[in-house]
């Protein structure tokens, strides 16, 4: 059963075809990564299945509904959730109240509601703050819960965007190069973080550099190059494909 | 309708699409070389006509307006210097709620020096009887005055960004800022310049129609809007296309008198504003792609 | 429960300042208080928008100038004439109409103040739901214009309207009955009674805002503001939620505008004016944009000096004065406010002290 499923995914920039025809499947409750040199149009591809740019043509398929062209917003209420490459916080906001924001999706007081601080909204408010702390707690940051993640260390804001995506109780996780600005030791818990969270029952989606990451963590790899599929496979199987090696020749990565 | 209305119209249309067309270019040049809106261009016009209207009291008219125009361009080189320039960091929403207070600040200056009065400036030749006669059309001189300065800015403005130095930097400021520094311009030298040409061509614009429009202190903030309406319409950025528009919404809102009752004639050009901006904000002859390639 | 202060301070006020006033024989301040809580009212309407929202409004008169024009016009409409016809005698057969008489002691017969009320407001809010949607997914410069564009229309509207009474406006405006013996009007009898309705519908407005700031919905705007992308990642509608606030701006700035015309008497197309949208930003930027205590406090304090002709000549002027002062001086204001801020937690220790928009 595959959570998500591309085919024929094609998007250009004026004349240049950034992803061209990429289609795949992500199996349900696995770590699928997609890799390619840079400009081989992974951020693109994501932002198609996040709903943040439109197709010119092909479907996305989210746990069996076709999401295509759908805004970010209906595809985050439907279960996907992602973090960003550039960190996306709310520098102003705490911590706590960035992470908050990722249970949006799992709760509904509107506007009037908080305009009239209506008794129902405080048991809700309530639940927010406890299954935000949940998240903070399982990343490690409680103690950064109260400040204002302006002032935060890099890593430190990495964690509360993933926890922000986590409180979402998402059925899809993607990853935009979580690993980027890390170093070796925290690239290590990020990878065991990874698998807690699929094994918690996330299905995880990661666009990644760090060839280590990938390989130690993955289940499926697909391999993007000039926006096409070349590859996709375990991670014995891509390592030891021609292809592949071909079109990282020249690349260093560790 | 009856011929003489209609060439009334006509005119109306010509003298008042001139001078929202000069705002706009200036609109334009300054959008080029900063991408953001100048809020107080249709000061820079009412500046032009009122200094020039107490000066020509006591001095020929050349001189007088030749003065209102170096004044104001000085208004304007100052006003980038000491406010823009300290704001510029703040982003584009900053800088345009700081234009719009020096809108309100020069309005308010120019009331306090000059009073509420209406004035007006002495036809260029002849004077407010004189006519010429054109196909059986009767028409004032200043006409010519008009068109002929609307179309000798537009001209000197064509020449001065194709051929010479500081234009030919300016574009290339315009067109990417980094580069251009990279190449010895600087690009705050840029800003002031394109300031001070903005201010002077408006000044110069407000004089040629004060004899037919008359001016007084609050005639900034009208034009500004009709001004960008302009400017949108043709594309920002887009000078050319601003002359083209500028006659067709000078034409549009005098001829509107037909339809609908005066008080609601500023209406007309403002909704025409807002349908615009909802419906292709690139302007009737711009593009995004096009105004990537915005010239002056 | 400290952010409820502000809130709580003004309807202490409410009750409180009159007989100050009265003891110090300054109860004429009186009236020019009443009108300042009205402002205020508009501005923060504003506030929640600009601070909140993060989208600039230069027509925030317009939708005022919206609720007063047509409260006051259903209220002073004469159906006299078509006292025969099914739908006013249905009306009041619901009692929602009101008799009197006019100038003259001829019979008098109009909506009742409260359906003209909802019905201006209603208006406000359905003209806001219209126009919300395209100029909002406006940006910078373009949607200063369209907004700015939108007030003068309104304006251009009223002061060439003849039905409106043109240059001149509407005026006879009936009071406002709110409970039976509570009105608002003019008339120094009622001073300290309407003082005290304008003051507590200010604190109540305080309130709502203050509650939505810290609610679900408050947070969801407030990370729009810092991020549309990230915000929308996260399910957050934010087109319907930035059109959300558009319209409870436009609604505040309704229920200021109708209640002052009642308490006037008279509304004309100068509350409509370009410079009264820009003394509404204005407030705005100096009360710290994202801050609505100190909307509340710039706004009180700026429009009663102004109102009290401490500007004479230079009102305009002021308030575009503060405008650029503002841009030119904010960042480093709020830079200096926030390092000495931060100086004074380091001192209490790392509390966690909450940090964050001041609500």
């Amino acid at each position: 059963m595959s959570i998500l499923s591309l085919s024929g995914l094609s998007r250009s920039f004026g004349g240049l075809k950034a992803v061209d025809g990429v289609g795949f499947e992500a199996a349900s409750l696995d770590i699928t990564a997609v890799i390619g040199p840079n400009g081989a149009g992974k951020t693109t591809l994501f932002n198609l299945i996040s709903g943040s740019l439109s197709p010119d043509s092909g479907t996305v398929l989210f746990d069996g509904s076709d999401i295509t062209g759908m805004k970010p917003f209906k595809v985050a209420r439907r279960g996907m959730a992602r973090t960003f490459q550039a960190i996306k916080l709310s520098k102003r906001m705490t911590a706590l109240e960035n992470v908050m924001i990722g249970r949006h999706v799992r709760s509904r007081a509107g506007f009037l509601s908080g305009m009239l601080a209506a008794p129902w909204t405080r048991a809700e408010e309530r639940s927010i703050r406890e299954e935000s702390m949940k998240a903070i707690e399982l990343l490690g940051i409680a103690e950064y819960r109260d400040r204002e993640t302006g002032g935060l260390p890099f890593g430190i804001q990495r964690s509360v965007e993933l926890a922000r995506a986590l409180a979402s109780e998402p059925k899809l996780l993607l990853l935009d190069e979580p690993a980027s600005g890390l170093n070796l030791r925290e690239t290590r818990l990020l990878a065991e973080l990874i698998v807690a969270i699929r094994d918690r029952g996330v299905s995880i989606l990661v666009v990644e550099h760090d060839m280590s990451l990938v390989m130690d963590i993955s289940d499926q790899i697909v391999v993007l190059s000039f926006g096409r599929r070349i590859a996709q496979g375990r991670p014995r199987e891509i390592q030891s494909n021609r292809e592949v090696i071909d079109i990282y020749l020249g690349e260093e990565d560790a | 309708m009856r011929g003489q209305l209609f060439l009334q119209y006509l005119f109306s249309g010509l003298i008042y699409g001139s001078i929202y067309a000069v705002v706009a270019i200036g609109f334009n040049i300054i959008y080029n070389a900063t991408g953001i809106i100048n809020f107080a261009q249709g000061e820079f016009v009412m500046l032009g006509s009122m200094i020039a209207s107490a000066l020509s009291g006591r001095m020929p008219l050349a001189l007088a307006i030749a003065a209102a125009v170096v004044l104001t361009t000085a208004a304007g080189v100052a006003v980038e210097r000491l406010f823009l320039r300290r704001v510029a960091r703040g982003g584009v929403l900053k800088m345009i709620v700081t234009t719009i207070g020096l809108s309100i600040v020069i309005r308010e200056a120019a009331l306090m020096a000059w009073g509420e009065g209406v004035r007006t400036l002495p036809f260029f030749s002849g004077n407010e009887v004189s006519s010429l006669t054109l196909l059986g059309a009767h028409f004032s001189p200043q006409i010519l005055w008009i068109v002929g300065i609307t179309a000798l800015i537009v001209a000197g403005l064509t020449l001065f960004f194709r051929l010479t130095m500081a234009g030919k930097a300016m574009r290339g400021c315009s067109a990417n800022r980094e580069g251009a520094s990279l190449c010895g311009i600087d690009p705050r030298r840029m800003v002031t310049l394109a300031f001070g040409m903005s201010a002077g061509i408006g000044a110069l614009g407000g004089c040629v129609v004060a004899p037919l429009t008359q001016t007084h202190y609050a005639i900034g903030a009208g034009l500004a809007i009709k001004g960008f309406t302009v400017a949108a319409f043709g594309g920002l950025g887009n000078s050319v296309a601003a002359v083209f528009a500028g006659l067709l919404i000078g034409m549009l809102e005098s001829f509107s008198i037909i339809l609908v009752p005066e008080a609601y004639k500023d209406v007309v050009t403002i909704c025409v504003l807002l349908i615009l901006l909802f419906a292709k904000p690139s302007g009737l002859f711009g593009s995004k792609a096009a105004s990537s390639l915005k010239e002056y | 429960m400290r952010r409820y202060a502000p809130a709580l301070v003004c309807a202490l006020c409410a009750f409180l300042l009159p007989p100050l006033l009265a003891a110090t024989k300054t109860a004429y301040l009186l009236t020019q208080l009443t009108m300042s809580a009205y402002y205020v009212l508009a501005s923060l309407g504003l506030c929640a928008l600009m601070g909140y929202a993060g989208q600039i409004s230069l027509g925030q008169a317009g939708f005022f100038a919206i609720g007063a024009y047509a409260s006051s016009f259903l209220s002073t409409l004469n159906l006299t004439k078509l006292a025969a016809s099914p739908i006013v005698r249905l009306l009041d057969l619901t009692g929602l109409l009101s008799r009197g008489s006019d100038l003259y002691g001829a019979p008098l017969l109009s909506l009742s103040p409260w359906l003209a009320f909802l019905a201006a407001i209603l208006l406000a809010a359905a003209i806001a739901a219209l126009i919300g949607t395209p100029v909002l997914r406006l940006k910078g410069h373009y949607l200063a214009m369209a907004t700015l564009g939108f007030g003068l229309v309104i304006e251009r509207i009223v002061r060439g309207s003849k039905i409106l009474g043109g240059a001149d406006g509407l005026s006879n405006v009936p009071p406002f009955t709110i409970l039976p013996g509570l009105a608002v009007a003019g008339g120094r009898s009622a001073r300290a009674a309407n003082f005290a309705i304008a003051w507590i519908v200010l604190a109540l407005g305080l309130l709502a805002l203050v509650n939505l700031v810290s609610s679900r919905a408050g947070r969801a705007l407030r990370a729009l503001h810092d991020g549309e992308e990230a915000a929308g990642a996260m399910g957050v509608d934010t087109a319907r939620y930035k059109l959300n606030v558009f319209i409870i701006g436009a609604v505040y700035a309704a229920i200021a505008g109708a209640l002052l015309t009642h308490y006037n008497g008279s509304i004309g197309p100068g509350e409509a004016n370009v410079m009264k949208s820009v003394r509404y930003v204005a407030i705005v930027a100096v009360g710290g944009m994202a801050n609505l205590t100190g909307t509340l406090v710039a706004g009180l304090a700026l429009n009663f000096l102004s109102l009290r002709g401490v500007f004479g000549r230079f009102d305009d002027a002021v308030f575009g004065l503060i405008l650029i002062a503002v841009m030119l001086f904010a960042e480093d204001g709020q830079r200096l406010l926030r390092s000495s801020l931060g100086a004074l937690t380091a001192a209490r220790g790392r509390a966690g002290r909450r940090k964050g928009p001041q609500a």
